[in-house]
């Protein structure tokens, strides 16, 4: 068990192997290294799409044209949508914690496909770069949603295909790094760990590694199909060639509903490792929060539905998919009980990653709330394409996921670069993103019940208050996102030197140097405990 | 599932993890093609007589002969799996050249089924098309891109049975380490059985 600060064999981001500088991250197969190419690639598009979202912020600040014309206003939430959800949020936490700290929890050096895993990165690049494309060609940026209905998505002129292919091509990064981690905790947990004395976080990460295998080929294929409806005038949803557009709808929904559990499930990993470390006792519940995480996964497949009570199929179809809604709850709100009673009794170190995590759970509660009223038929048909469920998906995916994401980083931060950062920077950065996130997106909930449309450009007086608040919330919260980001980019070079376990934790990553050395473990360790054991005798 | 304490990663070959992960590809590659398969049974049912006017224009013919030279090059590849495993490079090799060969049978009856129908103006986006009514032309969408996504996956398929060729000559895939091969074989057997799948949809049923 090495305690030493440096391990005597260097650390993983030191120089090792053939090759030298950048040329040893792009060729490496280290899952540490590769979770950090992910980092710095998702943090880049993660400020650019942000940056898109306030530049809309202020543009609906007043009514009428501010800053842009409605077309440009059109391809920014186009895009806007595209990074978030197929560069940031569904590879997000999986693509950065899960490869760098998987392996760690269950005692592996590596996992069970890295030249795969590297090749999953460059997958991701590629399709990067295609999105960027798909906003310089002269055609002009798509402006048909991330959601690319049809029929606009076939006839809309601008660059719909490259964007379209952008999407096909990270879901493929994403289906490889779903198949890579369902193989390496099936076959590379250490010896003695079995499946019930696995940390939480590889349980969240393989439900969510499943929805990745299973789900995403169907929106690969729907993409292809409407490529083929633009280029091929193959006409599958198109009523003039014998098409349905509902049926796109189906086939994007079924994807496109189980992603947001890929969003999710990972992130309540996350919070659920960090819970027990910072109340120092067991997590509440370890075998609900097990198969909690297996159920929202397959409950989640049933649900797609919901996005579409609108768009015309049978009442029994909308009822079976409601009905359905409501239970896939049932198991999100389990975790939620299992979180608090984990804290409950504890001895509490409210250091940012439990800020953060605590944040999380009140955010992601508000989201899943607003979520019901979406869930029921009735109240469906007021709400649907209005700011509220705008600010619905912002509360969950952003106020889960992303302040998951936060918590995250804060929390495996000095086990990934060896450095502390600035507790009081980090509180400072937190009052910021909190507090504007809730300005930004609590107003859209209220002017959305009182009709304001989403992805509209303009809109009557009545909504400018909302507006206005969201808009300041915006600058807030981006002052907290920069104040965050720059507090860890700083202290990587300037933070304090961090111990192996700067948090007393007791899964397995904090029982080796911060950083870890190339291959993890000098031995791989036997496990004996349960998981989150705190007794104190050999841990210390 | 043991580790020994110092072994370093690439030494480690894990034989069933490998397998694993080729199964758990395929039922991607399932999925994928379930999609379009979904798409085929909604508007099967939607325009049940225009999918069988339509389906005249395939070539039954041609069809069965593609199923017979599919199962017969699946036989080839799993023969070729057995002979590795017995030592017999050779013979390895020329199965997987004999299967190689059958694939590019089935891609050459491929050309000349697609030409017939591009003879006939029969092809996405043409005027041909166009004026048909919407069940026939629903289904000959369908045709070409079923039958050509599976084409594209015949090529893959190729490329990886012609890789395996070459690390088997090189001595890298050997009795003792055939994953590349027996995973090839697994990607060979799913294009078959795709096609085993496609066939009747497109030339039997309709």
């Amino acid at each position: 068990m090495s305690n030493s600060e440096t391990h005597p064999q260097g650390s993983y981001l030191d120089n090792h192997g053939k090759y030298k500088g950048l040329m040893g991250w792009l060729t490496s197969t280290d899952h540490k290294r590769i979770a950090l190419l992910y980092l710095y690639c998702i943090v880049i598009f993660f400020f650019v799409a942000a940056i898109l979202g306030l530049s809309m912020a202020i543009e609906k600040m007043r009514p009428g044209q501010d800053i842009m014309n409605a077309q440009t206003y059109n391809g920014f939430f186009t895009v806007h949508g595209i990074i978030m959800v197929f560069m940031i949020v569904i590879p997000g936490l999986a693509a950065v914690f899960g490869n760098f700290a998987l392996p760690l929890l269950i005692g592996a050096r590596d996992v069970a496909f890295p030249k795969l895993n590297l090749f999953s990165w460059y997958l991701y690049v590629i399709g990067a770069i295609l999105a960027v494309l798909s906003q310089l060609l002269k055609s002009g940026p798509p402006d048909t949603g991330w959601t690319f209905y049809v029929p606009y998505s076939s006839q809309s002129t601008t660059s719909v295909i490259p964007a379209l292919t952008a999407a096909f091509v990270l879901g493929f990064s994403s289906i490889l790094t779903g198949l890579n981690f369902i193989v390496t905790i099936h076959r590379m947990r250490a010896p003695g760990m079995t499946w019930f004395k696995m940390p939480l976080f590889p349980w969240a990460l393989y439900a969510t590694a499943w929805i990745q295998v299973l789900a995403t080929p169907i929106i690969g294929i729907t993409l292809l199909m409407v490529i083929a409806e633009r280029v091929l005038h193959i006409g599958f949803f198109d009523p003039a060639l014998g098409g349905d557009p509902v049926l796109f709808q189906h086939l994007f929904w079924i994807y496109s509903h189980p992603a947001v559990y890929i969003m999710i499930l990972p992130a309540m990993g996350v919070v659920t490792e960090i819970f027990p470390t910072f109340s120092q006792k067991p997590v509440f519940g370890y075998g609900a929060i097990a198969i909690s995480s297996l159920l929202i996964a397959f409950v989640g497949y049933f649900v797609w539905g919901h996005h579409m009570f609108t768009s015309g199929i049978s009442y029994w179809s909308k009822w079976f998919f409601s009905f359905l809604t409501f239970i896939v709850a049932v198991p999100s709100a389990i975790k939620v009980f299992n979180w608090i009673s984990t804290l409950y009794g504890g001895s509490i170190d409210m250091k940012p990653p439990l800020l953060y995590a605590i944040s999380f759970v009140f955010l992601f509660m508000i989201g899943g709330f607003t979520g019901l009223f979406l869930g029921a038929l009735a109240t469906n048909v007021q709400l649907h394409d209005t700011t509220f469920v705008v600010a619905h998906f912002h509360y969950i995916i952003f106020g889960g996921m992303g302040f998951a994401f936060f918590a995250g980083i804060h929390y495996w931060f000095p086990k990934m670069f060896g450095r502390m950062y600035s507790n009081r920077r980090a509180y400072i950065a937190w009052a910021f993103t909190f507090v504007g996130f809730n300005l930004l997106y609590f107003p859209q909930f209220i002017i959305g019940v009182q009709g304001m449309p989403r992805r509209y450009f303009d809109y009557l007086p009545q909504f400018q208050w909302g507006h206005f608040l969201s808009g300041i919330g915006a600058f807030i919260l981006m002052t907290g996102l920069v104040l965050m980001v720059w507090n860890l980019v700083h202290s990587k070079r300037h933070g304090a030197i961090a111990p192996s376990n700067p948090w007393k934790g007791v899964t397995l990553e904090w029982q080796i140097a911060s950083p870890p050395p190339v291959e993890n473990f000098d031995e791989i360790p036997v496990i004996k405990h349960k998981p989150y054991w705190f007794g104190k005798d050999d841990r210390e | 599932m043991s580790y020994s304490k110092n072994i370093a990663p690439s030494e480690h070959h894990d034989y069933l993890g490998s397998k694993m992960g080729m199964w758990i590809f395929i039922f991607t590659e399932l999925f994928l093609f379930g999609g379009l398969f979904l798409v085929y049974a909604v508007f099967r049912s939607q325009y049940a007589t225009d999918f069988h006017k339509a389906a005249e224009e395939t070539n039954t013919f041609i069809g069965t002969l593609n199923t017979i030279v599919l199962l017969i090059s699946s036989m080839t590849v799993a023969m070729s799996i057995t002979a590795i495993q017995n030592n017999q490079k050779g013979r390895a090799i020329r199965l997987l050249l004999m299967t190689l060969l059958l694939a590019l049978v089935f891609m050459v009856n491929k050309y000349f089924e697609w030409g017939h129908k591009f003879d006939l103006k029969l092809y996405p986006g043409s005027q041909v098309l166009t004026n048909l009514p919407k069940g026939e032309l629903l289904f000959f969408g369908l045709y070409f891109m079923m039958t050509g996504l599976h084409a594209l996956h015949v090529l893959v398929g190729m490329i990886l049975l012609t890789l395996t060729i070459f690390r088997i000559k090189s001595g890298r895939v050997h009795a003792a380490n055939f994953s590349l091969i027996e995973n090839s074989g697994l990607y060979w057997h799913l294009v078959d059985l795709i096609w085993i799948f496609l066939f009747p949809m497109m030339y039997l049923i309709t």
